[in-house]
């Protein structure tokens, strides 16, 4: 009997693990993994920042409140109408664009997709490895293009901080060198993102790595996005388990009394 | 029954006493909990019944929160949802612990339905406590199926359409009745509006009802125990099973342990891991429903993958081996087999009928019949297991090897189910379909070969 709750548990825990592997990492894009700390306010505002200043132009967050961004993210709230509000006066609207969705169709081709939710859909490490995939494109409507998803219609937002790559070639995983982690190291003034090696050919405002670091901040106010509970959740959740491993203590103390006459 | 008054002396004694003569308290709570008798070697197998009971209360209670900002409406189902879990103080964890919730009620009723298969639960004298537990399944099986469309997001939506557009190929009347079911022509506002009735009442209603003759089905004859053996036959002085302990407050104290023990695991996929990485909340059903966007892969939730990978195996190549099975085993019948000629002539007749729908019918039709052939199977399991023991522990060797497999295909099944398709995998989704349907066809045979080891008298048991 043991042998057999034992092969029930194997099984099981094999195929939970096999199958979020596989859900998790979705086709099988090559995607960088971001690194995103949940717990860092000053992160989580600067994204927030990047969102309403390049991103909320076109996209909406339909679902999500000014003022509830601000009281999870620790912003005070004239912060939050002075410098993050532009499409509204009122703190607890929802962030909606101004830009008109038919308008937006016939600029674009699509409505800009709303981006509550965009970081469940996609996952982090697609999104972080997406917004920093735009190279020049002269055959494309908008000019730019997308190496981690080919023929987007939306242009590289913000190629003013990143400035303006160009696509080298593919990385030629015979080739590569990598370093300890399995990571491919660029050569001198190359960049890769994915698995696509780019070149700068305008420098932006900001250095590569400042780049990256910027992106993986609106990735995390993106997660967050996608659901606000998740920053107290492990909070309340510490608090419950432990109350619960008290209770089983408790429970276990409590039958033993009462199964003391059961021969 | 004359009614008498009573001093105020006593007044709890005088209350039960004036609630007893009204209604059967004293007696209810006797014959069910203080005085019926369970064995006393209940192991960790036997938490999940009161476990599933746990969880109908909670999706009740949280099903209930949860009604009161849901707005069944195709325009608003998917907004309302996300409103819950931003805007409402707390509605995360109402909506967690109700899509957690229905994942975990699936883990328990299937951990309930195994012990009953290893320790011979659903054999004589627990036949009818076996079939309406078969019939909870079914009826949890459409009350998550249609709680699943209810968040509207796509994978909802797409996933209700595969499944309902299964009914047509139900002969002459199929696409009228998928019309009927749907109430219009695509999954629409009807569609969510009617399933959401179904859902919250109608569902809910027969669920209560049926655990409720499962209990009183299972009353009537005694729970099991990991032994198999029947506890009234060693009776003590006053009638009493030497080896049976009061259900209260045994079994309720002890069960506590597991309610504990459970809810660290449900509160800590809650709190922790809400999506189980996909598997619990499915990524693209993070997007609204789309009729004009397809999901790149269509899949159910996990509790529903063996049967739908069973549906899925059903290609034309299944067909044509089913078609040989089917020859192979007339042949069989009539060079080895010793049953009667009449018997044999109207077996061939019937195996001539399948064999000419095999030929004609579709994979898709057969998947069907497979897939709902798979279900009823679970309903014949008293009348097929011929085993002279009931509990595993003293079960001959063919059927632990048997149950293995079994398990192991189910498992095999439930994670391709949850994969898009390749040549390959249908392959082994096809061998493991065969498995799964062998595992019940031959278990006449194989539990009533190998050598079984001796019951005891007692129930095994050490105090602590």
């Amino acid at each position: 009997m043991k042998k057999l709750s034992l092969l029930l548990v194997t099984l099981l825990s094999a195929s939970v693990l096999a199958s979020s592997a596989l859900a998790a990492g979705g086709h099988g894009a090559a995607v960088d993994e971001v690194h995103m700390n949940m717990s860092d306010k000053a992160s989580l505002q600067n994204g927030a920042k990047i969102f309403v200043n390049y991103c909320l132009s076109c996209h909406s967050a339909e679902y999500s409140r000014y003022n509830r961004v601000a009281e999870d993210l620790e912003i005070p709230l004239w912060q939050l109408k002075e410098n993050l509000m532009f499409t509204t006066e009122k703190e607890g609207d929802l962030m909606k664009t101004t830009m008109p969705a038919d308008d937006a169709k016939a600029w674009f081709g699509v409505t800009p997709p709303d981006l509550s939710l965009v970081a469940r859909v996609r996952k982090p490490d697609w999104i972080y490895t997406y917004l920093r995939a735009f190279y020049l494109d002269e055959s494309s409507p908008s000019g730019w293009n997308n190496s981690l998803f080919e023929n987007v219609a939306m242009p590289h937002a913000m190629y003013e901080l990143q400035g303006v790559q160009r696509v080298v070639g593919k990385i030629d995983s015979a080739t590569q060198e990598v370093d300890s982690h399995g990571k491919p190291i660029a050569k001198e003034g190359q960049i890769i993102v994915g698995d696509t090696i780019f070149e700068l050919q305008h420098p932006g405002k900001m250095s590569s790595v400042e780049f990256d670091k910027a992106m993986s901040d609106l990735t995390a106010f993106l997660s967050y996005m996608g659901e606000p509970a998740q920053l107290k959740r492990h909070t309340i959740g510490v608090f419950t388990i432990g109350f619960l491993i008290l209770l089983m203590l408790l429970c276990m103390v409590l039958k033993a009394e009462y199964w003391r006459d059961v021969h | 029954m004359a009614i008498h008054r009573h001093d105020n002396h006593k007044s709890a004694n005088a209350f039960m006493e004036w609630v007893d003569q009204r209604f059967p308290a004293t007696k209810v709570w006797n014959e069910h909990l203080a005085e019926y008798m369970a064995a006393k070697n209940f192991n960790f197998w036997y938490f999940f019944g009161s476990l599933a009971i746990l969880m109908l209360v909670v999706q009740i209670a949280t099903g209930i929160f949860l009604t009161m900002h849901y707005k069944p409406d195709a325009e608003l189902a998917f907004a309302s949802v996300e409103y819950i879990m931003r805007d409402v103080p707390y509605g995360w964890l109402v909506r967690y612990l109700h899509s957690t919730g229905a994942s975990m009620f699936f883990v328990v009723v299937y951990l309930h339905m195994f012990r009953g298969v290893i320790y011979g639960s659903h054999r004589e004298p627990r036949e009818l406590v076996w079939l309406i537990g078969c019939v909870i399944f079914v009826a949890l099986m459409a009350e998550a199926f249609m709680g699943y469309l209810l968040p509207w997001g796509n994978m909802s939506y797409w996933g209700a359409q595969v499944i309902l557009s299964l009914f047509d190929v139900i002969p002459f009347v199929g696409p009228a009745l998928t019309e009927w079911i749907r109430g219009d022509f695509v999954i629409s506002d009807a569609t969510l509006n009617r399933f959401f009735a179904f859902h919250v009442i109608l569902l809910p209603l027969i669920l209560v009802a049926l655990v409720f003759l499962h209990l009183v089905a299972l009353h009537q004859v005694g729970s099991n125990n990991p032994d198999g053996i029947d506890i009234y036959e060693n009776l003590d002085e006053d009638g009493k099973p030497v080896d049976g302990i009061p259900f209260f407050p045994y079994i309720v104290i002890k069960d506590l342990i597991g309610v504990a023990g459970f809810l660290i695991v449900y509160l800590g996929i809650v709190f922790f891991w809400p999506d189980l990485g996909g598997i619990f909340l499915e990524k693209d059903n993070f997007a609204p429903a789309n009729p004009l966007q397809t999901p790149p892969d269509i899949v159910p939730l996990w509790y529903f993958t063996p049967f739908y990978s069973i549906l899925r195996a059903s290609t034309t190549s299944l067909l044509e081996a089913m078609l040989w099975i089917n020859a192979g085993i007339v042949a069989w019948m009539w060079i080895r087999s010793k049953i009667s000629i009449k018997a044999k002539i109207a077996f061939s007749i019937l195996a001539a009928g399948v064999a000419v729908g095999l030929y004609f019918g579709s994979g898709k039709a057969w998947g069907v019949v497979l897939m709902a052939a798979a279900i009823v199977c679970f309903f014949l399991l008293p009348w097929l297991d011929r085993s002279p023991v009931y509990s595993i522990r003293y079960r001959s060797m063919p059927f632990k090897i048997a149950l293995v497999l079994f398990l192991a295909a189910f498992f095999i099944l439930g994670y391709l189910g949850m994969n898009a398709p390749t040549p390959g995998k249908t392959l082994l989704a096809q061998i493991c379909t065969v498995i799964y349907f062998a595992f019940f066809a031959l278990m006449p045979w194989f539990t009533s070969i190998g050598q079984t080891k001796p019951e005891p008298s007692r129930v095994t048991y050490e105090a602590h």
